[in-house]
């Protein structure tokens, strides 16, 4: 892939265009592996092994293992530490401001997931925040988003089209309660993103009175050990594949979503298979994974809240790093504000939707 | 609407047919009348409302969405109604994404039922605002006419019997003499009397045929007939009335009123095969001769038929089989009883609009594949088997009745267009526009095809399509003319609706020639040869 021009846009009519910029923020530099802070000499979130990087958050298409020093806040080191081993970092908790040469950097709440941070560059009279993924929704397992005002917005755009508009979590949880008492011989296994995901749905259940043992797949154990870890409350937890059939029905069985289908479930008492994901809003990709439950929780923003987040923010220019960008810089266009999509590559949505 | 947009979002997701079943029985149980019985009808695909047009449809999305950002979004969820359920933005002092529970789906249909063109987006519009994006999508679907859930009319009619204790074939026998909203049927499940259709010229279910494969029948069990290209049709007389249905059980007296009016005054139930007069299929040693399907053609879907058209296209019925013959059922008799009933009625009507499908004489099968390969000339699509003992049934009944196809041609082409599927397909570009060249070294388009292939080869096409699109018109991709697939297909025409002047019947994928270059596909010329 060619490195992408910093002054190249993708315009809503999915035709590339060129079209001439207010040039805001030229010490910044998209590529396709990456953010380039130039004179920190940093990347953010970088999809290969670089000497400086400036992570976001804990997931794997942000977060990769083998940089020389990596900036994050403390739970996305340990989130790195777990998964990748021994990691040379420098924790940045939330407010904290480090200086890498002459540009200041700050750690902001993004509400995607335990230590999800935006990160705002101030440099040369100029701020920039890039978002990570992030949502505005309450989360009982992390810090919620902070609007920052800033000349550029670096933002994500995973549901970046207007058909995707989240329901209320609590309406998701009471279907998830409800297909659960209907059926007490069977159980509701629930796919869900090993990070984050699963967390959520776990605390979200204990909001809303669940207090019966939840059952895990292995995948999920060391993950909200980290998330007690760090004081985020999720009750009884136990092993699924240690439970007999006996003991599973009329629970809840979360796994991560590759798990759903696999034959580690054919042991479980005739599950109800659900996923958490706000892909299910669309019928044709919950049919497609086999789901009977489909349970729109995202831990993305949706539409409304990527266009109202941009409306609050009021950065003079927009760049969309990943997701359905064509549709956010045409709507930006909409709205009289300059847009431009970056060509990143790495950044999968698809899973952890 | 909420009860019922429910029902239909656990039938799309629900995988088992037993759970299917539950939920179907569960809400026949629960909604109230009328509502249950507009959605029996609903499922059962009997709920006929005047369709709403995709684009009144798209016209009021684009009063409140920008037109591109639908595009995009249509192109990502690939189902029109289901995107503007998504992406329909309600009115500013509507609560977000709740059913109201203002309408009731009694209500919702009435509603429809009486809209005009001109009224009808307004109206749309205003229903949207109540509801939710399940229900918007349940109420966009009942308005275009398109309620797919993936269910069978049976499958419905099961859900139903089993949440009231009946017999499902009892259902059915009553079926199509009621109509929606089934009022009768729900005081029947509630403990009243079964009602009775007599009197009413209503349909029965068609006994259909299995394709036969490889297997060798004995013709001391079997008897053979010419499967003539036509449509099956079934002629239901009271002594006063008379009714004639299409397979699916459409009415379509009007659309024959030469046959409704020489079958006046029978008291049967009749089964043969539409067929207008003319010379292309067989001749007077298949027991008669019948014009090209294209012919037929010109005289379906209208519902008023002009002197002219009676005319040009005279329509007649090759008789099959008699289901009742007055006060008799005999559809439990066996087919060799029940077709010496059919030669004695037969000869009682009038043998302009009436004739008997042949038996083919044959000492064995062999012979008969013999005469079977022989009717290509005739341009006779193929013979039928049926089992001499066997009763008239509903459907398609294992080692009772076969067609037996002759074998289909086939014609290499270039796909040139690709479009998305519906339903389980909807992420897949599925549907394929094909060409072949003409003499001027140019591709044109002879035959749409989305059949055929297996999963994996979809996946394939899929993955072909989206790595050689070379333009987009919208949802349709343009792709390189590289692949070459050969189209097997039963015949083909004249056709003034393409500009290669060919169309072809039932083209399907047969294989997909990766290893052909595409200058080696056919030309048109070729194609036309195959034209009888
Ligand atoms: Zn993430
Ligand atoms: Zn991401």
């Amino acid at each position: 892939m060619a490195v992408y021009s910093a002054f190249a846009a993708v315009d809503g009519t999915g035709a590339a265009a060129y079209r001439l910029f207010v040039m805001a923020a030229r010490w910044i530099e998209a590529s396709p592996k990456g953010i380039y802070v130039r004179p920190a000499d940093a990347w953010i979130d970088p999809s290969v092994p670089v000497e400086r990087a400036l992570v976001t958050h804990g997931h794997a298409d942000h977060a990769r293992g083998g940089h020389g020093t990596s900036w994050a806040t403390p739970e996305t080191l340990a989130i790195m530490a777990l998964r990748y081993g021994d990691i040379a970092g420098v924790p940045v908790a939330y407010g904290e401001t480090v200086s890498l040469g002459p540009v200041d950097i700050s750690y902001v709440p993004a509400g995607h997931v335990l230590g999800s941070a935006q990160i705002l560059l101030e440099h040369a009279g100029e701020r920039v925040v890039v978002t990570g993924d992030y949502k505005r929704r309450d989360d009982p397992t992390c810090a919620p988003f902070e609007p920052v005002p800033c000349d550029v917005l670096v933002t994500e755009a995973t549901f970046g089209l207007p058909v995707f508009r989240h329901p209320p979590i609590g309406q998701e949880i009471d279907r998830l309660l409800g297909a659960l008492h209907a059926a007490p011989e069977r159980c509701v296994l629930v796919g869900a993103y090993a990070l984050g995901k699963a967390q959520r749905v776990i605390a979200e259940l204990r909001a809303h009175g669940h207090a019966d043992p939840i059952y895990i797949h292995g995948a999920l154990e060391r993950m909200c050990d980290l998330y007690r870890d760090f004081g985020v409350e999720l009750g009884e937890l136990y092993p699924a594949t240690a439970a007999s059939a006996e003991q599973l029905r009329g629970k809840v069985v979360l796994c991560p979503p590759s798990a759903l289908n696999d034959r580690w479930s054919r042991r479980l008492p005739d599950p109800i298979t659900a996923m958490a994901s706000g892909w299910m809003r669309v019928r044709q990709r919950a049919r497609q994974k086999n789901v009977e439950l489909p349970l729109v929780i995202s831990d993305h923003a949706d539409w409304d809240e990527l266009t109202a987040t941009i409306r609050e923010v009021a950065p003079s220019e927009i760049w969309v790093t990943h997701g359905r960008e064509e549709a956010l810089v045409h709507w930006c266009g909409l709205h009289q504000m300059q847009a431009r999509a970056l060509a990143l590559v790495g950044y999968e949505d698809e899973d952890e939707g | 609407m909420h009860a019922f947009s429910q029902l239909l979002d656990g039938l799309v997701y629900t995988r088992s047919r037993n759970a299917k079943l539950a939920l179907i029985a569960d809400y026949m149980r629960s909604a109230p009348d009328p509502d249950r019985g507009w959605a029996l009808a609903a499922l059962t695909g009997d709920l006929s409302l005047p369709a709403v047009k995709a684009s009144a449809i798209q016209a009021i999305v684009a009063e409140r969405v920008d037109p591109l950002l639908f595009l995009m979004s249509r192109d990502y969820v690939g189902d029109l109604a289901e995107t503007v359920a998504l992406i329909w933005p309600k009115r500013i002092d509507q609560p977000a994404e709740i059913d109201d529970g203002s309408l009731g789906l009694a209500a919702v249909v009435d509603r429809l039922m009486r809209l005009g063109r001109a009224e009808a987006p307004a109206a749309l519009g205003e229903m949207l605002d109540h509801l939710d994006a399940s229900g918007r999508f349940a109420l966009l679907k009942l308005a275009t006419g398109g309620l797919r859930v993936g269910i069978s009319a049976r499958l419905a009619k099961t859900g139903f019997a089993q949440a009231f204790g009946l017999d499902v074939d009892a259902v059915e026998e009553v079926w199509h003499a009621l109509r929606p909203p089934y009022a009768e049927l729900f005081a029947w499940g509630l403990g009243g009397e079964r009602p009775d259709p007599r009197g009413t010229p209503f349909f029965r279910p068609f006994m259909l045929a299995h394709p036969l494969e490889a297997e060798t029948l004995d013709l001391a069990d079997y008897a053979a007939e010419w499967k003539w290209d036509g449509i099956r049709v079934q002629i239901v007389g009271t002594g006063q009335a008379v009714r004639l249905y299409s397979r699916a059980g459409d009415d379509i007296t009007a659309t024959f009123p030469d046959i409704a009016e020489a079958a006046h005054g029978i008291d049967a139930v009749l089964d043969g095969e539409m067929l207008v007069r003319g010379e292309a299929q067989g001749a007077a040693e298949h027991g008669g001769s019948a014009a090209s399907f294209n012919a037929l053609q010109q005289r379906l879907g209208r519902k008023n038929v002009s002197a002219r058209m009676l005319a040009d296209y005279p329509a007649f019925v090759r008789l099959y089989d008699l289901l009742i013959d007055g006060a008799d059922d005999l559809r439990a008799l066996p087919w060799e009883a029940r077709r010496a009933r059919l030669e004695a009625f037969a000869a009682r009507l009038d043998p302009a609009r009436f004739d008997l499908s042949a038996v083919i004489a044959a000492r064995d099968f062999d012979e008969l594949a013999e005469t079977r390969a022989g009717a290509r000339d005739a341009a006779i699509e193929g013979v039928m088997l049926k089992r001499r003992d066997s009763p008239y049934v509903a459907g398609r009944r294992t080692g009772l009745w076969y067609k037996w196809k002759r074998d289909p041609l086939t014609v290499d082409c270039v796909m040139m267009y690709a479009q998305r599927g519906h339903g389980k397909r909807s992420s897949f570009y599925s549907d394929y526009t094909f060409g072949c060249w003409s003499e001027e070294g140019e591709l044109l388009p002879v035959a749409k095809a989305y059949s055929g292939f297996t999963d994996e080869e979809l996946k394939w096409l899929d993955g072909f399509v989206r790595n050689h699109t070379v333009n987009r018109f919208g949802p349709v991709r343009e792709v390189e003319k590289t692949l070459v697939v050969e189209l097997a297909f039963d015949s083909v025409h004249d056709s003034r609706r393409h500009k290669s002047g060919v169309a072809m019947r039932f083209p399907r994928i047969a294989r997909i020639r990766r290893d052909k270059p595409p200058e080696e596909a056919d030309t048109i010329a070729t194609l036309r040869k195959l034209i009888v």
